[in-house]
């Protein structure tokens, strides 16, 4: 009987500041062997900072990570050469052909594209007809396509992906996770971080962050389904005005735009009340202030409404507003 | 050719590199005071657009008129009549928030009354008060971007054009700018504004979704989503713009 696999990455209270700002506050999570892992959050949530310690390129104030089972920092020149980093900036060589700088990464590692060539085969297949073409010639989508190649060049155990998406449309950004899921089940570990809310659904489990916090840590419909208040979607061809009289409308505990609706919570929900009252009071509130048209129905959270609800404030607006990363 | 009451009015506006054709004879308008999503691929020719109709970059063929003026002649009269934000670059890191309102104010022209009033209704409006004396850069950037939003209407532009303004920033301020947006709407500036966010490509009264330098859908999105028989955004710009993501190039 073969023993269980060890956690690939294990984070145990982590701690780093910046010039006395707070980038990680107390992270502990845990990633299984072969799991789609994703940190989601906005700038500032303390996703690089977390990544940069898992790569060794920076170490932690306080606190402890393995990742294979090798500490962070002990194990910094073993661990090297068994992981794959993409950061989020681009960092191939524009001047460089595609071609060029996937021969570059593998002559670091010692290695070559051809003998690593299975590996890398579903995504240089997509690249090979522009592999003669400058990296800085290529659209966002390839670029992000080529840096992921280069980092899986050299067969490592783990994949670290530092916002791969973000400012790539939303087409490149489907086709960067439908690959993804082609190196996960080949049994690849992958953590993977980004600031869009709707990739959750891509991932085994997530982990929510902001301003250095975890907030959560679950698979995407465990999170969704922890949403504690009944939740509404409101449609009305006023969407602004509507969001305004809810604004006015006594029992709102919180009223938001989302997507082509609006999305609402009752301060009665969760206790007495049930749902079908509750969304034909708030039907009745928005016809009496002339949104005829409106309409009311209980819909399932998603992780936005979540990570909105365990947020809090956004930065800036809590009491103190200095000493929190940027 | 004159505005004849439209913001923004392009009529094949077109332009070539060599023998690549980033923006492919685009027609529309928008009219004053409407939010206009301005949705594409990366390379699509979205950005190549925009400094066309920012007066930055001249058109190879077709015509475009903002806020009145013809972009090929009047090119610094729209440079004083449009506001432009971007998520790369909007405001200077190293002088404190006051001071980026009072250098914008300067390359305005306003009088100072006038850049004395505004400065305190923005403070006001985003709650920015008490950080007015801190750096722009030690300043959280959701702050950041309704200041550069804030900034970019300093001079009352009638049209203003933003770049992924909410690119990277947390879903409560991602809300709050979108308000910004709307407020900025209703006292008559029209918006013309980029984003990689489906959702709020909803936010917006129309859209158009340009794909390999042409102009494939365009409308309310209710509309379009009804007419295409899909249910988000998110769904139909997939399906026109798929197609030309194989390409690979690099354009806009």
């Amino acid at each position: 009987m073969n023993p269980p696999a060890p956690d690939a990455v294990v984070v145990d209270h982590v701690f780093k500041r910046f010039d006395g700002r707070v980038a990680l506050d107390d992270v502990s999570v845990r990633v299984g062997s072969g799991e789609l892992f994703g940190f989601i959050g906005p700038d500032g949530a303390g996703k690089t900072t977390l990544f940069r310690i898992l790569t060794t390129l920076i170490v932690p104030d306080a606190g402890s990570a393995r990742v294979l089972d090798i500490d962070v920092v002990r194990g910094i020149w073993t661990l090297r050469r068994q992981i794959g980093y993409m950061p989020g900036r681009f960092s191939l060589y524009p001047d460089l052909s595609v071609e060029e700088n996937l021969r570059f990464f593998a002559s670091v590692f010692g290695t070559t594209v051809e003998r690593e060539y299975d590996q890398i085969a579903p995504i240089y297949v997509q690249l090979e007809p522009f592999r003669t073409r400058r990296a800085a010639a290529l659209s966002g989508g390839m670029k992000q396509k080529l840096a992921l190649c280069c980092a899986l060049v050299h067969r490592p155990r783990i994949l670290f992906l530092d916002e791969p998406t973000t400012g790539v449309d939303a087409v490149s950004r489907r086709e960067f996770w439908e690959l993804l899921a082609k190196f996960r089940a080949g049994g690849l570990t992958i953590l993977v971080s980004t600031p869009y809310m709707d990739e959750a659904d891509r991932c085994d489990r997530v982990a929510l962050m902001q301003r250095g916090r975890i907030l959560a840590i679950d698979a995407p419909r465990a999170i969704t389904a922890s949403y504690e208040h009944p939740l509404f979607a409101v449609h009305a061809a006023n969407r602004y005005g509507a969001l305004r009289a809810l604004r006015d409308y006594h029992n709102t505990a919180s009223v938001y735009p989302f997507g082509e609706a609006l999305h609402f919570v009752d301060s009665r929900g969760g206790r007495d009340v049930d749902a079908d009252r509750i969304a034909s009071d708030a039907t009745d509130a928005l016809r009496a202030a002339g949104f005829t048209d409106a309409a009311v129905t209980q819909i399932p959270a998603t992780i936005e409404d979540v990570f909105m609800a365990r947020m809090g404030a956004p930065e800036g607006e809590e009491p103190e507003p200095r000493g929190h990363a940027a | 050719m004159t505005g004849s009451g439209e913001a923004i009015r392009a009529h094949d506006l077109t332009r070539t590199f060599g023998a690549f054709t980033a923006v492919d004879h685009i027609t529309f308008h928008v009219k004053p005071g409407e939010v206009f999503g301005f949705l594409g691929a990366n390379g699509a020719g979205k950005t190549t657009a925009i400094r066309m109709l920012t007066g930055l970059l001249a058109p190879s063929s077709g015509q475009a008129t903002v806020a009145g003026f013809d972009i090929a002649t009047q090119s610094e009269s729209i440079k004083q009549n449009i506001g432009y934000m971007s998520q790369r670059f909007s405001l200077y890191d190293d002088l404190t928030v006051r001071e980026n309102i009072r250098l914008y104010g300067g390359i305005y022209d306003l009088p100072l009354p006038d850049l004395r009033d505004r400065t305190a209704r923005i403070l006001d409006r985003l709650g920015l008060a008490r950080a007015q004396n801190e750096f722009v850069r030690a300043i959280p950037l959701g702050w950041k971007q309704k200041l550069a939003f804030s900034v970019a209407l300093l001079h009352e532009p009638k049209v203003v054009f933003l770049d992924e303004p909410t690119s990277g920033v947390d879903p409560v301020t991602r809300r709050q700018f979108w308000e910004l947006i709307y407020d900025a709407a209703h006292t008559g500036t029209t918006v013309l504004v980029t984003t990689h966010y489906m959702d709020e490509a909803e936010y917006c009264d129309r859209i158009s979704i340009m794909v390999a330098g042409r102009i494939e859908a365009m409308g309310a999105p209710a509309d379009l989503k009804k007419e295409a028989n899909v249910s988000s955004i998110d769904e139909l710009f997939v399906r026109l713009a798929r197609p030309a993501a194989e390409s690979g190039s690099a354009a806009g």
